[in-house]
């Protein structure tokens, strides 16, 4: 027998953790289209369905272009954790040596970077779409970084205990939806402010408290989760 | 470490009974697996031999009575196999989720070329076939420093030259200070004695 190796850090571990979750969504691109897609498509419904009064869309565009990002990302929530539970990786990480917290914040991080920060970082293009004022688009990227990361922290938790589910589609919006509430509601008030003219500060300052709560909180919830669904 | 039954357990197992459905599929269980035991367990189907390996591993916490004790590094392998289709073989040890340690590439190919998988390192695994996919799974028995390994039916989808190559592997580990459990529904055709577990009667001596 050779010289015993030991097991990675957890730092090594969670960085080949987010690798090969990013290399694996890099090889389905369409799942990281989709939800941009999403959010192309029912931005354009809103002028249809409220008609095309760029004054009436103006008002109405913080609170819109932030119900649709809450939608895009609950479409993606479910399914973090789903493949891994199909072919059984997920029973491999829950005995893995390094401590399960870090490794479903890797997860995490990886679902936000080809999710959330993706629509942060387009979502310009769609505020433009429905004549959001141009002083609010800094605001509406910055609270769109800080609440996504938070959406998808909150979702996890949905899909870590929904993932033993044949379809947990309906049950994870139900679960994770009221939960999503106060990030919508300090998400579009800067938005809002912004527009007005009024600084956004504030109310990013909450989403940021929001995301540390959430970093600090969700992976405890979504281990245990895991490890419920695992058992059953 | 000497080779045949001996040394510090690695695996303990007080009292323990398990209930599935109203009905008892084990009771009063106990037995310990030193370093050089080979132990398979035996039972019909639905007798519970995943439901015990799923709680000497670990993953089932609750719905049974009794205790395990783990002294060592495991690994468990069960039905699934683990293996992502989206990422090549390499890339499947390579970035393994059971983050037991890092491997070098000479390791990874080296072990792939034991399973039998020379030459398919970079092929997407879903182009392999439901036995390679096991291959993949089972190459991490080659590269796996644990003691106590735990394999759920590791001969499921494998070819008759696999399977006597797997079992000269099992024997070579017990007799390294390792110890084995594992359910079969086949015999072990090895040069070594075999435990049999018999979930009604415990461990033969």
């Amino acid at each position: 027998m050779t010289v015993p190796r030991t097991p990675p850090g957890t730092a090594a571990f969670c960085l080949a953790l987010l690798r090969r979750q990013l290399t694996l969504a890099a090889r389905r691109p369409i799942e990281i289209g989709n939800p941009l897609l999403f959010f192309a498509m029912v931005v354009a419904l809103f002028p249809l369905g409220l008609g095309p009064a760029p004054d009436q869309l103006t008002g109405f565009a913080p609170g819109i272009l932030w119900i649709i990002a809450l939608l895009s990302s609950l479409l993606t929530s479910d399914t973090v954790f789903r493949s891994d539970f199909e072919d059984g990786s997920l029973e491999q990480l829950l005995l893995a040596p390094q401590p399960l917290f870090m490794s479903v914040l890797a997860y995490i991080c990886a679902h936000w970077l080809v999710t959330g920060l993706l629509l942060a970082l387009v979502s310009p293009v769609f505020a433009l779409m429905i004549k959001l004022p141009a002083a609010a688009i800094g605001a509406l990227v910055a609270s769109l970084l800080l609440g996504t990361a938070v959406l998808s922290l909150v979702g996890g938790i949905g899909a870590a205990l929904t993932v033993g589910l044949k379809r947990g589609g309906m049950l994870i919006s139900l679960l994770i939806l009221p939960f999503y509430m106060p990030v919508l509601i300090f998400g579009s008030a800067a938005v809002q402010n912004a527009t007005l003219g009024i600084p956004a500060a504030p109310y990013l300052a909450v989403l940021g408290a929001l995301l540390c709560l959430a970093i600090a909180l969700a992976p405890l919830a979504i281990a245990a989760g895991l490890r419920i669904s695992v058992d059953a | 470490m000497p080779p045949g039954p001996g040394g510090e357990a690695l695996l303990t197992v007080v009292a323990l009974c398990l209930e599935r459905g109203g009905r008892e599929l084990f009771r009063d269980l106990a037995f310990a697996v030193r370093p050089g035991q080979l132990v398979q367990i035996e039972g019909a189907n639905g007798a519970g031999k995943t439901s015990l390996l799923r709680i000497l591993a670990g993953l089932s916490r609750y719905g049974y009575s009794g205790s395990v004790a783990r002294h060592c590094p495991l690994l468990y392998l069960g039905h699934l196999s683990a293996v992502k289709a989206l990422l090549t073989p390499r890339e499947n040890l390579a970035w393994h989720v059971a983050g037991e340690s890092s491997y070098s590439r000479p390791q990874i190919d080296e072990a792939l070329a034991k399973v039998g998988l020379y030459g398919y390192e970079d092929v997407p695994s879903h182009a392999l076939s439901a036995g390679q996919h096991r291959r993949v799974n089972l190459a991490r028995l080659y590269l796996s420093q644990c003691p106590l390994w735990l394999l759920d039916e590791p001969f499921t989808a494998i070819d008759k030259s696999g399977v006597a190559e797997l079992e000269l592997l099992l024997v070579e580990h017990v007799r390294r200070g390792g110890a084995v459990v594992l359910t079969s529904h086949q015999s072990l055709q090895v040069a070594y004695q075999v435990q049999i577990l018999s979930l009604s009667e415990g461990l033969a001596a």
